[in-house]
């Protein structure tokens, strides 16, 4: 077993590493990265669960964590977005058809698989066994997403909307402090007493994912991510097994064609979520008893988990993003599709709830449920 | 901690970072190789250039 100082110089040499190969944006797109990753696991700040408790248990305080850290982070972007328009981008994309459809089943499949994107790399990183699982779906279904996309969003999409250009910079930025305020006031009416203010732990968590995801934004002029990440690494495996992924309409694209041709540690989302994961990693070694691992599930299950995880991939790219892409960064940065995401997903994992008992299954032997 | 049968998060955490050291050897292998003189501004904001890139939400 490493010693902490033993990770401490792994965290180390990943970033000099980063910083000597591919310069000094990448190193510290590196350090944001494991900060995500320090962060989501160390002070266990998610997304899924917290969806899931306030249905199942009528408990708010995570969503109202991370309403706090979508609301902290919106207070700076709006304004950096303004103000350097040139330099730093949204994560603005269409609502459409598709998107609200693929949000839903990405909303379906996060509680089958009991973690979102970002949580699917931390509960991969530290040890998660289903998340390794569905993570390897994830990263297949994100590529076959991208090479349907286009079809999925021509079956009908409005042009881009933001809150900004709807009603101003600052009246944007109003509105979208308003309905984080509304909706957090209705989930706290609905909470149970005692599961409505957020333990210190959470509200640091939230503080933190905050000055991260600006600083995501201030380093690599985009908002935080993890799906196109995972996409282009399941394109990077399609072509080493031969396939001609640039030919694709998808990535024959001047973009995403050069994000194929150069090394993933150019690559913002692959940084960042490289990062996370890692950073999710020694958190887990550093704990002197590493949490149990997940309960024994049966073999039709784990076919569950993978079919899941393919699914939340796809999905999530026909959605331009998942909770993290499209929900944080999409309404911290004004996207109108941030919110039809949210709307669409939370009712999906409503249904992915009802769904998870009937098919996940515990291990015949050890006829136990599976804990998230 | 074992898990019945399953095997500890030690191990698939392991597992897992080792799925990432695999997928950066064979990107390595297959892409460009990494030109450190067109390495981009340490910070996007006050560098003057357009955000380079790619996001899940773009087209």
């Amino acid at each position: 077993m490493p010693t902490r100082a033993g990770l401490i110089l792994m965290a180390l040499v990943l970033v000099v590493g980063t910083f000597a190969m591919t310069g000094p944006r990448a190193a510290l797109l590196m350090v944001v990265g494991l900060g995500f990753g320090l962060v989501l696991e160390g002070l266990r700040f998610g997304f899924a669960g917290p969806w899931r408790v306030l249905v199942t248990e009528r408990d708010s305080r995570g969503l109202i964590a991370q309403f706090l850290a979508i609301g902290l982070t919106a207070i700076i972007a709006f304004p950096l977005l303004a103000a350097f328009p040139e330099e730093l981008g949204g994560a603005h994309a269409p609502v459409g058809i598709a998107m609200i459809g693929g949000a839903f089943v990405f909303g379906i499949m996060m509680q089958l698989v009991m973690g979102c994107g970002s949580g699917t790399l931390v509960n991969a990183g530290s040890g998660n066994l289903i998340a390794l699982v569905a993570l390897a779906g994830f990263i297949g279904g994100s590529f076959l997403g991208s090479l349907h996309r286009n079809w999925w969003t021509e079956l009908g999409s409005l042009r881009v909307y933001t809150l900004q250009g709807l009603f101003g910079d600052n009246a944007g930025l109003f509105v979208t402090i308003l309905l984080l305020i509304v909706i957090a006031a209705l989930a706290l009416w609905r909470s149970a007493p005692g599961k409505r203010i957020p333990p210190a732990r959470l509200w640091w968590a939230a503080a933190l994912i905050a000055v991260l995801a600006v600083l995501n934004l201030v380093i690599a002029g985009q908002p935080w991510g993890v799906v196109y990440g995972l996409g282009l690494w399941g394109a990077k495996l399609a072509q080493a097994g031969g396939m001609d992924v640039a030919a694709t309409a998808f990535w024959s694209l001047p973009t995403h064609a050069e994000r194929l041709n150069q090394s993933l540690l150019t690559d913002v989302t692959s940084l960042t979520n490289i990062g996370l994961m890692a950073g999710a990693f020694l958190v887990m070694r550093w704990r002197r008893a590493p949490d149990a691992q997940v309960a024994p599930i049966s073999a039709a299950s784990w076919g569950v988990v993978l079919i899941a995880g393919v699914l939340m991939g796809y999905s999530a790219r026909i959605a331009f993003g998942c909770n993290v892409g499209a929900f944080f960064s999409g309404i911290s940065t004004g996207s109108v599709h941030g919110w039809a995401w949210f709307i669409a997903a939370f009712a999906g994992s409503a249904l992915g709830l009802k769904l998870r008992p009937k098919l996940l299954r515990p291990a015949p032997v050890a006829g136990r449920m599976v804990s998230a | 901690m074992m898990s019945d049968n399953l095997p500890g998060r030690p191990l698939v955490g392991t597992l897992a970072i080792a799925f990432v050291v695999l997928l950066l050897v064979i990107d390595t292998v297959q892409s460009a190789p990494i030109n450190p003189f067109a390495a981009p501004p340490p910070v996007a904001l006050g560098s003057g250039e357009a955000p380079e890139g790619a996001h899940c939400t773009q087209p």
